[in-house]
């Protein structure tokens, strides 16, 4: 009788152990899913001159089409001006973000700062349309046009609470005996700051950045109202720029472009992938 | 013979981390300069927040408060900067803690570093080899300067955060239980390394292991529930302690 009470029990939690499986190795699929579609349809369209020609114009793709012949031409516009106003938004994100850390994780009980980290989380949490088009007012309007700079500071807006909260969060998992030992020997705070508690840090904060980096990679919406796109390669800051999101939805738009579409999505994933995963591998690095 | 004045003084000293309790009552005790003071007691007795008091740890916690005076060389280091207080007095951590972004050549140079003051190579070489030297470390890790400091095994690790202390030409060093986190042999090393320092050097120490107070110390202060219960020669408290507290401690009826 007990026995069979006891198997009873062991089934069930077979049974149960089975059930999670299950659901854990549902929640992949999606991911491969996506993967899976967007590497059939895009991968034959990747070659040399994908990463190194603008956006054709439609009518020559209409023309390429017609004669049976690929889609000439790439992304090389939106990559260039994808890499542009990201360096410009990370060139001033990373520091104010790393600052800004760790005043937060230094002063973690006055009022001040719990404000200021409240506002944060509010910041991450902004649906990334509003603050495109709270940078249109801010910057389009009074520069009187779409700009690279209008676009990186859109990015520079969002980057900023993941930085923060990257930096934060790592100092704080610091043993605090690193922090006493710097003090002890009279540095200030400052100095033991810079000197002892963000080098130790290091890994984790260059991990935050590479994850706000590969978020705020894919932002289209923002763009829209800033960047705006352009069909040719520029380096020019003040004038309007393209960016890779900004291609698909273009692609997308433009009947004789959709071709395209699946190329750029595919080069955006693997970018944003290899991002994850190497950040992913440097955590684990460091924190050995 | 003139009247020797104490390196250190405790002039009714309090902390207390909230209103209502004190961790530390009223400690009046003088250190003699160029010895070596054990602070025993059970856990939660005090002994490391008095110590931490010393270097004005304290100060980096708002809700904590220090009251009374201490003295170093006649001087109330509770109305000095912080800054100036720590240069002067060096504190060893239970834990192991050289930085761990350093090498153990930085690690030694580190106070030097934390406090903005520029060395020229042949100083810095120097004092690194000086510092290591009085640690007995120089001859195991004179060909891996460049390495890191946690490459090291935990009792050199120790020995490097000794060394770093000793690089600022401290008057006093604070010592945590240094040898809680090591195995004997590497706590054998300390302790001689100890007797050697204390030449140089006033050493406090906070010690769990009453055969190491033994050992080690000239002077003891047994502490209890904050209070300072008995403070004299080591051979003396061990051999005729004049508490009854005391006497329950040492005999591990208590603690």
């Amino acid at each position: 009788m007990d026995k069979l009470k006891i198997r009873n029990r062991l089934a069930k939690d077979k049974a149960l152990l089975w059930a999670v499986c299950l659901l854990a190795a549902l929640t992949a699929v999606p991911l491969f899913a996506i993967l899976g579609e967007v590497f059939l349809r895009g991968y034959d369209q990747l070659s040399w001159s994908f990463f190194t020609e603008p956006t054709p114009t439609a009518y020559k793709a209409m023309k390429a089409i017609e004669a049976g012949e690929p889609i000439p031409g790439g992304i090389a516009n939106g990559i260039v001006g994808t890499m542009l106003m990201l360096g410009m938004a990370a060139v001033v994100a990373i520091p104010v973000g790393i600052l800004c850390g760790a005043f937060l994780a230094e002063n973690s009980k006055s009022r001040f700062a719990q404000t200021v980290s409240y506002l944060t989380d509010l910041l991450q949490g902004t649906p990334s349309v509003i603050i495109g088009i709270v940078v249109y007012i801010w910057v389009v309007v009074p520069m009187k046009g779409y700009s690279a700079i209008a676009g990186s500071v859109a990015l520079f807006i969002m980057m900023l609470p993941l930085i923060i909260r990257s930096t934060e969060e790592t100092l704080k998992i610091l043993p605090a005996s690193l922090k006493e030992a710097g003090l002890a020997l009279g540095g200030n705070r400052a100095r033991v700051m810079l000197k002892v508690q963000l080098p130790a840090a290091f890994g984790g904060i260059f991990t935050g950045v590479l994850l706000a980096i590969s978020r705020v990679i894919g932002e289209t919406a923002p763009l829209m109202f800033t960047a705006l796109g352009c069909s040719f390669i520029r380096f020019a800051v003040d004038k309007p720029i393209s960016a890779v999101p900004l291609l698909i939805w273009e692609f997308f738009n433009d009947p004789n472009l959709q071709e395209l579409i699946w190329g750029a999505s595919l080069f955006l994933l693997l970018f944003v992938l290899t991002l994850n995963l190497l950040s992913k591998y440097l955590a684990k690095k460091w924190n050995q | 013979m003139e009247p020797v004045t104490p390196i250190l003084e405790f002039n009714k000293t309090c902390v207390s981390y909230t209103k209502q309790t004190m961790a530390v009552k009223y400690v009046s005790a003088a250190i003699d300069r160029n010895s070596i003071t054990a602070i025993m007691g059970p856990s939660g007795c005090g002994k490391s927040t008095l110590l931490r008091a010393v270097n004005l740890m304290h100060s980096l916690y708002p809700n904590i408060r220090v009251d009374g005076e201490i003295l170093l060389n006649g001087e109330n280091i509770l109305s000095m900067e912080p800054i100036d207080v720590r240069r002067r007095v060096g504190m060893v951590f239970q834990r192991p803690a050289p930085f761990p972004t350093m090498s153990i050549y930085d690690n030694v140079l580190s106070g030097y570093a934390l406090n903005g003051i520029r060395l020229s190579k042949t100083e810095k070489d120097e004092t690194v080899e000086r510092c290591l030297k009085s640690v007995a470390l120089w001859d195991e890790v004179k060909d891996v300067l460049n390495k890191k400091g946690t490459f090291l095994s935990g009792g050199q690790q120790q020995r490097l955060c000794i060394a770093r202390a000793l690089a600022m030409k401290p008057d006093i060093l604070l010592m945590d239980e240094p040898t809680s986190a090591l195995d004997p042999i590497a706590t054998a090393h300390i302790e001689e390394l100890m007797q050697e320092l204390q030449k140089e050097v006033t050493i406090l120490i906070v010690t769990h292991n009453m055969g190491q107070a033994m050992r080690i110390s000239s002077k003891s202060m047994f502490m209890y529930l904050g209070e300072l219960v008995e403070y004299g020669d080591t051979a003396m408290m061990f051999s005729n302690p004049s508490d009854e507290r005391t006497r329950a401690y040492l005999t591990g009826k208590m603690g």
